[in-house]
């Protein structure tokens, strides 16, 4: 691992939802332009971390940072500056339904003070000529595919150039020709713009292709960390995870 | 005592939502477009429910009271009572349960199927503000909506018991309005003004609240789209007594 200021970093994170106890203690950081995976059963809360890393919710103890800066206590407010440098693929895309593709893609940079719609225009049609869909501008997410909603849920989330990328259940429900597409450009975005990426899924395939390193969520606690072909090799965890044969108690 | 923990903490956090409400108004002022647009999807929603509510009941009222007064020989104040009644509470009440029942219901529904498919927080995530985007425009367009519709009620009513005065109970129009002019004051027009005037704050405020605390995918948006009526409905009926008990203390003071 290297020797660079962390752009993430989660330290002895707990959250809790009134008795249950979902994290009972994270940490990890990750580096600049590194491609990580989350993995991890179903409700081990995941997603949870990527929404505290937004700041999208407050843990119950530790500390969050996001490029430097710690975001645990600052107020919404300022929480808006900080996402900027953050982008997020939701689950389901989470598009808004009664606007655009156009639109969709144009909302962060127009809620972000950006006036000129003639750079709007331009940015958005390179967002979404990046992600493979240049001619659905008007089109409603009602009338996309599930993979075609995902890539535009992209392109929404590349519009303001982030610095970190977080990917919730990027390949989940997609074919694998779709599916391939979001790897690939999961990929290109890390190694071409040096875009920081945290991706929480449970496809081991598509989690092979595009990670530099895998983090095992498992009873609240990161239990395997560490390079792809170390963590698969070395911990009994992630290869009871990878062959299916996860126990729940695990 | 979990549920008494847990009304509070609710209250609290809807008084939280008016005051985030209040703050963005103070800090961004209105976005009148979305505003109006609001406006005219909540009339568009509610006005054939709330004239039909609104005739019936003036005819009702009619009815009834005439058959109450025949026995005084009062049948000719039987405009005066609708009058008053539609004006200072069955128009103000009757509308925002109207409504309730349809707009806040579609609000609550709207609100919380974009809570639950994560819409909300992707605002959020972007850079912009659910409150401003969503709560703001719609309570706003609830204040200013739910007095015209009480206010069209109200003549609609009177317009349904007049239609029953004259064609059922032989009172003539101009003994009617006569009955109704010379009871219904412009403090009773204001009482009515004042009452929609919070109702309209109550029956939306709670729709975008409880859109926003959807929990639970799709068996969620059903159950908050329930219990913001209810709730809605409920808070209307308790606030009118409240409104009611402070005008009159206002009135007589």
């Amino acid at each position: 691992m290297s020797n660079t200021a962390p752009t993430i970093e989660l330290r002895g994170v707990c959250t809790r939802f009134g008795a249950l106890e979902v994290h009972k203690g994270i940490n990890f950081s990750l580096q600049p332009g590194e491609v990580t995976t989350l993995l991890g059963p179903s409700g081990a809360g995941k997603t949870i971390i990527l929404k505290l890393i937004m700041g999208l919710m407050s843990p119950s103890n530790g500390r969050v940072f996001v490029m430097g800066r710690d975001i645990t206590d600052l107020d919404e407010q300022a929480l808006r500056a900080v996402r900027a440098d953050i982008g997020m693929l939701f689950q389901g895309a989470a598009l808004f339904d009664s606007l655009s593709v156009f639109d969709n893609v144009a909302y962060g940079l127009r809620e972000r003070g950006e006036r000129d719609e003639k750079k709007i225009a331009e940015i958005v049609h390179e967002r979404l000529e990046m992600v493979g869909l240049p001619n659905l501008d008007w089109k409603l997410p009602s009338q996309l595919s599930g993979g075609q909603r995902k890539r535009v849920g992209l392109a929404r989330a590349l519009a303001s150039s982030p610095k970190i990328m977080l990917y919730d259940e990027p390949t989940t429900g997609l074919d694998p020709t779709s599916t391939r597409k979001i790897d690939d450009l999961i990929l290109k975005f890390a190694r071409e713009r040096g875009i920081t990426s945290l991706v929480v899924t449970h496809d081991v395939f598509s989690a092979r292709r595009v990670s530099d390193r895998w983090m095992l969520l498992s009873k609240g606690v990161i239990a395997a960390d560490g390079p792809v072909s170390v963590v698969e090799r070395e911990s009994p965890l992630v290869s009871e995870f990878v062959s299916g044969t996860w126990k729940d108690d695990a | 005592m979990l549920a008494v923990r847990q009304l509070s903490a609710s209250l609290g956090r809807y008084t939280l939502l008016l005051g985030d409400v209040v703050r963005d108004i103070a800090r961004n002022g209105i976005n009148v477009r979305e505003v109006l647009r609001q406006i005219v999807w909540i009339g568009n929603n509610s006005l054939p429910i709330v004239l039909i509510t609104a005739v019936f009941t003036g005819m009702v009222l009619a009815l009834q009271t005439a058959y109450g007064l025949h026995r005084f020989g009062a049948k000719n104040y039987v405009g005066n009572l609708v009058g008053l009644a539609l004006a200072k509470e069955l128009g103000p009440v009757l509308t925002a349960v109207m409504v309730c029942g349809r707009v806040g219901a579609g609000i609550a529904a709207e609100i919380a199927s974009m809570t639950v498919t994560e819409q909300v927080d992707a605002i959020r995530s972007l850079g912009g503000d659910p409150i401003r985007r969503l709560v703001t425009p719609r309570i706003v367009a609830g204040l200013i909506s739910m007095p015209l519709l009480s206010g069209i009620a109200v003549i609609t009513g009177v317009l349904g018991g007049l239609t029953v005065a004259t064609l059922e109970l032989g009172i003539t129009s101009h003994q009617y309005y006569r009955s109704y002019l010379y009871a219904v004051q412009i403090y009773d027009v204001i009482e009515g003004l004042i009452k929609s005037f919070a109702f309209g704050l109550i029956v939306v405020s709670i729709a975008c609240y409880k859109g926003l605390q959807c929990r639970g995918g799709t068996e969620g948006v059903g159950l908050t789209t329930t219990s913001a009526v209810v709730t809605g409905s409920l808070a209307v009926f308790i606030a009118n007594f409240f409104l009611t008990k402070l005008i009159i203390m206002f009135k007589f003071s």
